[in-house]
């Protein structure tokens, strides 16, 4: 009898270092460091560039964590969606949990950083957004209710509040406007895209609101919230961190989002199969532009600022 | 069949151990500098150890 043996194991599909970063969802990372980016600067109060500087990479690895922690509980709708299939844990690099530990090691280590770095506010509402985000969206709602984008929204909306807390200590009207603003912007942007997304949705049991609903339900819904998220958008523009440039930016970009959801609203489901939902497609592009630039225009305000410039 | 030292397995190990060690290093010198920018910010670094001493008593009123 011999000790020696052969291992069959197969490798071919071992975790490479950017397996794990795929995990951190880097896209939904981007849009989280750019917005916490944002409300720290345009805070009345500055903090020291490094600490500004690690605190914001710990809002986005807390975001990351997140992001991991939402694909491991979500494995098995991920393998069905087209969209997500080749997702780590679905392609079978990364199993559920590695991701699992993962997610929770660096949410525990985001948050104790935040605390350390900045302050114990700013830590606090990360913690809850994290908790916010994985518990009460991924685990509870989102397969139950058809207002889950609404509800996960919420989750999206914090970082500008997250950094707008690191620069002051606190919570204000501003901080809560733009919160407000991406909370109230998140089902239209979702909705459209839904929309012309709607099969893959379907064959997971999400009940995104075309499915369940409707689609013509879903086209009333993206108006409503389009038209409520307005005076919110251009409302931040009266604050201490809005001035001329935002507010022109800000009526600008809301009339051309409500004729997107305009558009949307009159057209029937024949008219959107026979240009293949063109006009959704817009609108999920305007969208991301509209919500791009709105923060680019407070940060500008906060620009001028500095210089003499800008603000009421 | 000869036995070989390197495997493509091993190559993709070495990426990935490299990839973390360079995060912890980074995560270092993230610490050390947030230390450095903490003190020249004037963040209070004297914590209170139950002994009383000149710099954490409070000043008696002048006369």
């Amino acid at each position: 009898m011999s000790d020696a043996s052969l291992n069959t194991q197969d490798f071919s599909n071992d975790a490479s270092f950017g397996d794990f970063f795929a995990l951190l969802k880097p896209r939904v990372m981007s849009l989280v460091v750019f917005t916490a980016f944002v409300g720290l600067l345009v805070a009345p109060t500055s903090v020291h560039p490094f600490v500004g500087f690690a605190s914001i990479l710990f809002i986005a690895i807390g975001g990351g964590a997140s992001g991991a922690l939402n694909m491991w509980w979500e494995a098995d709708v991920d393998a069905v969606m087209k969209r997500t299939q080749n997702r780590p844990i679905p392609a079978g690099k990364v199993t559920a949990g590695e991701a699992k530990a993962f997610g929770i090691t660096l949410a525990v280590m985001a948050v104790v950083m935040l605390g350390l770095a900045a302050n114990l506010v700013a830590a606090g509402i990360l913690a809850f957004t994290i908790f916010f985000y994985v518990v009460v969206y991924t685990m509870g709602l989102k397969r139950v209710t058809p207002q889950n984008i609404v509800i996960g929204g919420a989750a999206g909306a914090f970082p500008p509040m997250i950094g707008w807390a690191v620069a002051t200590g606190g919570i204000s009207i501003e901080s809560v406007l733009m919160f407000s603003i991406i909370f109230m912007w998140t089902p239209p942007h979702f909705w459209a895209l839904a929309l012309f997304m709607n099969d893959d949705y379907t064959k997971a049991g999400i009940p995104m609101l075309p499915v369940v609903r409707g689609r013509r339900s879903t086209r009333v819904h993206i108006l409503v919230y389009t038209l409520l998220l307005a005076p919110v958008a251009v409302g931040a523009a009266f604050t201490s961190i809005g001035g001329p440039v935002y507010l022109v930016a800000a009526v600008v970009l809301n009339l051309w989002f409500i004729t997107g959801a305009v558009k949307i609203w009159r057209r029937n489901e024949d008219a959107a199969i026979a240009d293949k939902y063109s006009a959704e497609r817009k609108f999920f592009r305007v969208s991301l532009l509209y919500l791009f630039l709105h923060f680019g225009a407070l940060l500008a305000e906060a620009v001028l600022r500095n210089f003499g410039l800008g603000g009421w | 069949m000869a036995i070989v030292k390197e495997h493509e397995l091993h190559k993709r190990r070495f990426s990935r151990n490299m990839g973390v060690g360079l995060t912890l290093l980074a995560f270092v010198a993230l610490v050390y500098g947030l230390t450095v920018a903490k003190m020249q910010t004037g963040d209070m670094m004297e914590a209170n150890d139950h002994s009383p001493r000149v710099s954490v008593t409070p000043a008696e009123p002048s006369e």
